[in-house]
């Protein structure tokens, strides 16, 4: 038995350990936000926060979340800045890779609520995108960030 | 009025019925005259693509795939403009296969592809629009016993004399009884919602987690399936030992299909670990024998002999062989997979007499009737519901239907809903690649330095031969895909030819965004390049003076070059290119401007783009196509190649098959022109010009002169060294 919080949520699970904890967040928690793309921790798609921290869930073995709190795309509220960024700037278009990247973003702009081009490419340049949505990526962190003063760190 | 919007009542119910017993998209709102009534909602179902409710919702049924590219937008704006309503009511459904859903130029398909959503629905969906809007305002005038000219819809309301106002909600019960003009009457005057950038109304599920990709279905007792492959093209099971994988935990049944060895589980990853402990012999044939170095040398082989002739202008050979200095060059591009975010899948659930498959297609009519035919079903006995994809780019528009094919056998035996995924090394070695092109092109110039004669020999393999498209698409033995954008080319050559090889082999290849146009444009324009510099002249107005009689291509061309400063100085160490090219409708120009670092490494700072796509729908989108054409152009410009050694696929995964990431991507800047030209496609035409843009902004600041792409580290250092 594994035992671990899920969005403010504490969630016991039956598996494997050495389980992928995005599998078992899409297969056995129903929640698919959370993507496959690589399974090798190479696109980013499967981003989500463990102990605040952004991680790829695809190479994750649950077992390693015991107790620990993971913070999904589902977890993210509406009104988060992130988000209204990122339809203000009108980013997603085939949409796979977004959750990852919301997650990537919410992450660095805890850590630098006024992050520089070369912050966010530090911090984004492990999530793809297929579609090219980097430039409006870049322009909807910006707009973030400057909603962003001063946030008061993850509810979860 | 063309005769796909010329639809009969009866036929709109029929197309009513089916959608309402269908599985449907993105919001599960019952609809269709059936299920209104049992939920007491009357409907306004006018014809196959709108249902107006009482509640006042407007529901568009969208018979394209979304990928990307905004057509759960741009198509409701294109029956809202007309009907009048309010944009704010407005949601989409993706369409379930039906003949009404067929595209209105391509023949009795159903299919997303050649960037044709918004020409293709542009008229059938304004009529679409109209017809209802008519409806609902003599709906009204009927009620008011005034006549429908003096009435007017406007925002979701039917205005009559004297201040009367109605909601559309409150007619849709009295128009659902009223016929269906034949020939509605557009609207004149200035659009309420076309020429604006409205936001997407598929961004919100697709940026908090609840957009369902084929990946994510699911249904209750649904089993998860991964196939074991053979490592070569047309490579067969010999023997198998299923034992281990069998024993392991999660493990249900390990099958033979056409595609492998299927291990069926009770989640993604016991079926991957179960797929890892199976033992194999594979039967290889053929397949082992392939490989791409080798292919490189019989394609060159080839230019060396004529081919079959797809353009003939005056006499380019008889020129070239008294010129007295001719241009000579070969160029060359890669195998190339499409790669979409989203891994291929598909959901089957096959029931006795019926059967749902729910997977992202592009090429739903031919997918479902593949499946119709693996499981023993009449077509219409199998539902495809269309989910968000993850990533299209051609990739799900496969001539073969490998993927719905697959789960379909997978189903057939294990009788419980069941879906397939492929992990990213399973998509990136299982083919259906943009094919390899070698080209070699010799050219030479008249006094004035422009081109007299140009000869060119395209060498590759054909998307359509061997497949059931071949007899309509593939004439004289020339796949037109295969020469598009040189064949047609608009450059005033007086004395052109261009020939074409397709040579046969084991390798799947299909339709990679932008097609044919991919490979050609890069050669098209770097050659002109070439041209412009051996002629000693600017390569910006050496090609405006080669298209005088192409006013939209001339038109963007002049306006990258205009926004991007050309002619200005540039920072130490940058350098400009520029590129032109039409395809699918549209005509698009690029300026690149890219340094090179001491390492061979290319790095692109700022890209200029001017497009002349005809009249627009939404500009926003039409910038995002071009952003992301641009950026799918530049990976394969930069990274992408599929190469083949012993049979065998030798990239899998992201780390040796790159795309551009965010420290790489640059500025774009889109300029749209005005114009009210027919509508031309936007969501491919923006890769073309991207590779040569770079190639000879590389070549400007540089002198390297990079006629095989990727344009690699490697490539570009020996060529330096060369000198």
């Amino acid at each position: 038995m594994i035992v671990f919080n899920v969005n403010g949520k504490e969630r016991r699970v039956e598996v494997s350990p050495d389980t992928p904890l995005l599998w078992v967040l899409r297969e056995k928690l129903g929640l698919s936000g959370s993507k496959y793309g690589c399974g090798e921790g190479l696109c980013g798609a499967c981003t989500v926060h463990i102990d605040g921290l952004p991680q790829r869930s695809c190479i994750t073995p649950v077992g390693d979340v015991q107790g620990k709190r993971v913070l999904t795309i589902e977890g993210i509220p509406e009104n988060n800045p992130v988000k209204r960024a990122w339809l203000d700037q009108e980013v997603s278009q085939c949409g796979y890779c977004q959750p990852g990247q919301i997650m990537s973003a919410v992450a660095l702009l805890e850590k630098k609520p006024a992050p520089t081009d070369a912050d966010i490419d530090s911090a984004m340049s492990g999530n793809l995108c297929r579609c090219g949505t980097y430039g409006r990526i870049r322009r909807a962190i910006h707009a973030a960030s400057k909603k962003t003063v001063k946030r008061g760190g993850q509810k979860s | 009025m063309s005769a796909t919007t010329n639809i009969s009542r009866r036929q709109f119910m029929k197309a009513g019925a089916l959608a309402g017993g269908g599985p449907l998209l993105a919001c599960h709102l019952p609809f269709g005259m059936r299920d209104a009534a049992a939920s007491g909602e009357a409907v306004f179902a006018p014809n196959a693509f709108l249902r107006i409710g009482t509640d006042e919702s407007v529901t568009v049924i969208v018979n394209k795939s979304e990928m990307g590219q905004g057509v759960y937008t741009s198509l409701p704006m294109l029956i809202a403009e007309e009907l009048c309503c309010d944009w704010k009511r407005v949601t989409f459904q993706s369409a379930p296969v039906a003949p009404e859903y067929n595209h209105a130029q391509f023949g009795p398909i159903m299919v997303t592809g050649g960037s044709t959503s918004v020409r293709s629905e542009w008229e059938r969906l304004s009529l679409a629009g109209a017809a209802a809007r008519e409806m609902l305002i003599s709906a009204a005038a009927q009620r008011w016993k005034v006549a429908p000219s003096a009435c007017r819809a406007e925002n979701g309301i039917v205005h009559g004399p004297n201040g009367k106002q109605l909601s559309f909600g409150k007619l849709a019960s009295e128009a659902a009884k009223l016929p269906v003009p034949k020939v509605p009457k557009l609207k004149s005057g200035a659009k309420k919602l076309l020429g604006k950038p409205l936001h997407r109304l598929d961004s919100p599920a697709k940026i908090n987690g609840t957009a369902v990709f084929g990946i994510d279905v699911t249904a209750p007792g649904m089993l998860t399936a991964v196939i074991a492959r053979p490592p070569v093209f047309g490579g067969k099971l010999k023997s198998f030992d299923a034992a281990k994988a069998l024993a392991s935990p999660g493990v249900k049944q390990v099958l033979a299909v056409d595609a492998g060895l299927a291990v069926v589980a009770d989640g993604f990853w016991t079926a991957l670990k179960g797929r890892e402990l199976l033992e194999i012999v594979w039967d290889e044939g053929e397949g082992a024998q392939v490989s791409t170095s080798s292919m490189h040398d019989q394609y060159k082989a080839l230019t060396a002999t004529p081919g079959l002739v797809a353009r003939r202008d005056g006499d380019a050979e008889g020129v070239l062989a008294k010129a007295k200095q001719r241009l000579e060059a070969e160029y060359e591009v890669p195998y190339l997979a499409h790669a979409p975010m989203e891994p291929l899948n598909c959901f089957v659930d096959l029931k006795e007499g019926s059967c749902q498959i729910r997977t992202g297609s592009q090429f739903q009519t031919v997918d479902r009737n593949a499946a119709a035919g693996v499981v023993g079903l009449k077509p219409e006995q199998v539902a495809l519901e269309t989910t968000f994809l993850g990533g299209g780019f051609g990739r799900r528009a496969c001539t073969g239907s490998d993927y719905v094919i697959e789960a379909a056998q997978i189903a057939k035996v294990v009788k419980q809903p069941v879906k397939v995924i492929r992990t990213r090394e399973d998509d990136m070695r299982a083919g259906y690649y943009r094919p390899m092109w070698f080209d070699r092109v010799s050219a030479c110039l008249d006094e004035k330095g422009l081109p007299l004669a140009w000869h060119h020999r395209i060498v590759g393999q054909s998307i359509i031969a061997g497949t059931p498209f071949e007899s309509a698409m593939v004439k004289d033995g020339i796949d037109d895909t295969s020469v598009e954008g040189a064949a047609n080319t608009p450059y005033a050559i007086p004395n052109l030819q261009v020939e074409l090889h397709s040579p046969r082999n084991p390798v799947p290849v299909l339709w990679w965004r932008s097609v044919g146009h991919s490979h050609t444009a890069f050669v098209m324009e770097s050659f002109m390049d070439e041209l412009a510099h051996q002629a000693g002249k600017d390569p910006y107005p050496y090609r405006r003076s080669l298209l005088a009689k192409h006013p939209r291509t001339l038109k963007v061309l002049e306006t990258a070059a205009m926004k991007s400063g050309w002619g200005k100085p540039l920072p130490k160490g940058r350098g400009r290119g520029i590129a032109v090219h039409e395809s699918f409708g549209s005509f698009i120009a690029q300026v690149a401007e890219v340094s090179l670092d001491k390492k061979g490494v290319v790095k692109v700072h700022r890209v200029v783009c001017a497009v002349d796509c005809g009249k627009i729908v939404n500009p926003d989108t039409i910038k995002a196509q071009m952003e992301s054409g641009i950026t799918f152009g530049l990976s394969a410009a930069l990274y992408g190649q599929i190469t083949l050694k012993n049979g065998r696929v030798e990239q899998g995964n992201f780390h040796d098959y790159q795309l551009v990431r965010m420290a790489a991507m640059p500025k774009v800047e889109v300029h749209i022109i005005d114009s009210q030209e027919p509508p031309g496609g936007v969501g491919e035409p923006g890769v073309p010009p991207i590779a040569p843009a770079v190639a000879n902004a590389l070549f400007a600041v540089s002198g390297v002169r990079m006629r095989s792409l990727p344009m690699t580290p490697e490539k570009i250092m020996t060529a330096l060294k060369k000198g």
